[in-house]
């Protein structure tokens, strides 16, 4: 299922699956890092599943890049591993305060404030990958008319619980950080959670979420 | 605990980015969480062996301006690593204090850690263990995603530091060391060096690069001659690592450092190797730098012999 293995830098394997960006190449993705990370390995420091790749870090004191190449290519993924998949359920709300970029993605796409919600809310997405911040979910697929491109310029501060949009994904800032994503509304859900060291993260690569909209007063509810 | 049987600091200027940072988290990339610890692992490494503290044990860091720090307790020694300028103030009066060398402390004695000189993080510790809680593992400030002790927060002023533990057959050594300096960062080839123009590929390895003050423990941004892109300036997200050199959509590179962003949508076009990193990090804002390409296999052997130099600097402590 790996297609190739490359060097990133001196210390990491950079596993490539393939260049589309769809469930299947991701599944694979996913799986080969449930079973890397169960085996427990001697001297890999982390592993970073992401859409199509999967990058593996390694103590350079016990591993070199030609020993661990060999060993990651030995590794047999046996097909009808399933993948262990949670619902989740994360409410949204889309009031004006919180729909940052709605006259934006209006304009762009050419529907609705409403016609968008709607749509938006009628899926579940998959979560390919966490990352960027600690616990972001990057998630798909948005129907094809609703894929729009990123803001032309970021935003500085994209505030905490955030939901945006952005070509085929959507995700949520767990944190505010800088960001470009076209915000629809915010959940009033903690999305990392550093004390539950166990799983900090609500959701995880292979999860499936689904959204469901909230008023101000219910969120309001439940942030207090 | 009474406050009479009580260890420790007082913080009376908190300097401008103070953390306590170990050897980092690992294998929580995938999270989000990155590595973290200590930026300069060198200096990491001989302040512990100065101090005859666990290989792992937590220390401060902090960057170009250290702490102003009062001591209250039973006597305890300290040092600093680093090219790192300080005094001590006590009762005998005020002396300027050597780097990788130890001193007493007693109580009501301060420490005034004017500046880095040349480099920017320094190293202070004691011979014993500060109070600090543990996250995955470690105690490292990661500020970015508020994780580690002190809420995730660099150090305030009149925050207090405890000291849990003295190690009371310590036996007060030091280093002789000027510390190490680089010219060229060395890098291997990236995954997407093809990315490129051919001139630019060019101009990537011969001209030099100014680290600009767009710089902190997440990531060095750089200036310099633009790096032109002729397939695509993103890519589909993926993972990072430490060093990685990625060129944004205004072709500049920005190299990817302790704290960094997990997952990354910019085309790499190198990676500085594991033996350059602790040098790469002390070059100061303004500082040019020129990358120089590296194979595999010497960038293997290169961190083989940087370590060796470090564990023979560690056998030269008396």
């Amino acid at each position: 299922m790996i297609k190739n293995i490359l060097n990133l830098g001196d210390a990491a394997l950079y596993c490539d699956f393939g260049s589309d960006v769809n469930q299947e190449i991701n599944s694979n993705v996913i799986k080969y890092f449930y079973h890397i990370k169960k085996l427990n390995l001697k001297g890999i420091t982390n592993l970073t599943p992401s859409y199509n790749k999967l990058i593996i870090s390694y103590d350079l004191n016990i591993h070199s890049f030609l020993s661990l190449k060999k060993k990651v290519e030995n590794i047999e993924i046996k097909e009808n591993n399933k993948l262990e998949k949670n619902l989740i359920e994360i409410p949204v709300c889309c009031d004006n305060d919180f729909a940052l970029d709605i006259e934006r993605v209006e304009n762009k796409l050419k529907l609705k404030s409403e016609i968008i919600l709607e749509k938006f809310f009628s899926k579940n997405y998959f979560c390919y990958m966490t990352g960027f911040v600690a616990g972001m979910p990057f998630l798909g697929d948005l129907d094809q008319e609703m894929r729009l491109k990123r803001l032309e310029t970021p935003r500085v501060k994209v505030p905490k619980g955030s939901v945006g949009i952005t070509e085929q994904f959507c995700n949520i800032y767990s944190f505010e950080t800088p960001g470009g994503w076209n915000i629809l509304g915010n959940t009033p859900q903690n999305i990392f959670d550093s004390s539950n060291q166990s799983n900090p993260n609500l959701v995880n690569p292979g999860d499936t979420i689904k959204f469901y909209r909230i008023t101000l007063d219910q969120y309001n509810e439940i942030k207090r | 605990m009474k406050s009479k049987d009580r260890n420790y600091f007082k913080i009376l200027r908190a300097g401008i980015n103070t953390t306590y940072q170990d050897l980092g988290r690992n294998n929580l990339y995938h999270i989000g969480i990155p590595f973290s610890g200590a930026m300069d692992k060198r200096n990491f490494q001989l302040l512990n062996s100065l101090l005859q503290n666990d290989y792992n044990s937590p220390v401060i860091e902090f960057a170009y301006q250290g702490p102003h720090l009062k001591y209250f307790g039973k006597d305890i020694f300290f040092c600093i690593s680093g090219n790192v300028s300080f005094k001590i103030i006590s009762k005998e009066g005020v002396i300027d204090g050597n780097s990788y060398q130890c001193y007493l402390l007693k109580n009501g004695d301060e420490v005034d850690i004017h500046s880095t000189n040349k480099s920017v993080y320094g190293y202070f510790s004691i011979n014993g263990t500060f109070g600090v809680d543990y996250y995955w593992g470690s105690c490292s400030i990661n500020t970015q995603a508020q994780i580690g002790p002190n809420n995730g927060n660099k150090f305030s002023k009149d925050l207090e530091i405890e000291i849990i533990d003295i190690n009371n057959s310590f036996n007060k050594r030091k280093l002789d060391y000027l510390g190490s300096t680089i010219e060229n960062i060395r890098v291997i080839k990236g995954t997407n060096y093809d990315y490129f123009s051919n001139s630019s590929q060019d101009k990537f390895f011969k001209e030099s690069f100014k680290i600009t003050k767009l710089s902190d423990r997440m990531g060095m941004r750089l200036e310099g001659p633009k790096i032109e892109n002729i397939v695509d300036p993103n890519i589909k997200s993926e993972g990072l690592v430490k060093g990685v050199i990625q060129i944004t959509s205004a072709g500049d590179p920005i190299i990817m450092l302790s704290d960094h962003g997990t997952i990354g949508g910019y085309p790499k076009i190198a990676t500085v190797i594991s033996a350059d990193y602790d040098r790469l990090v002390q070059l100061t804002p303004g500082s040019n730098i020129k990358f120089k390409d590296v194979s595999l296999e010497d960038a293997e052997t290169l961190y083989k012999l940087y370590q060796m130099e470090t564990n023979n600097l560690i056998s030269q402590i008396k």
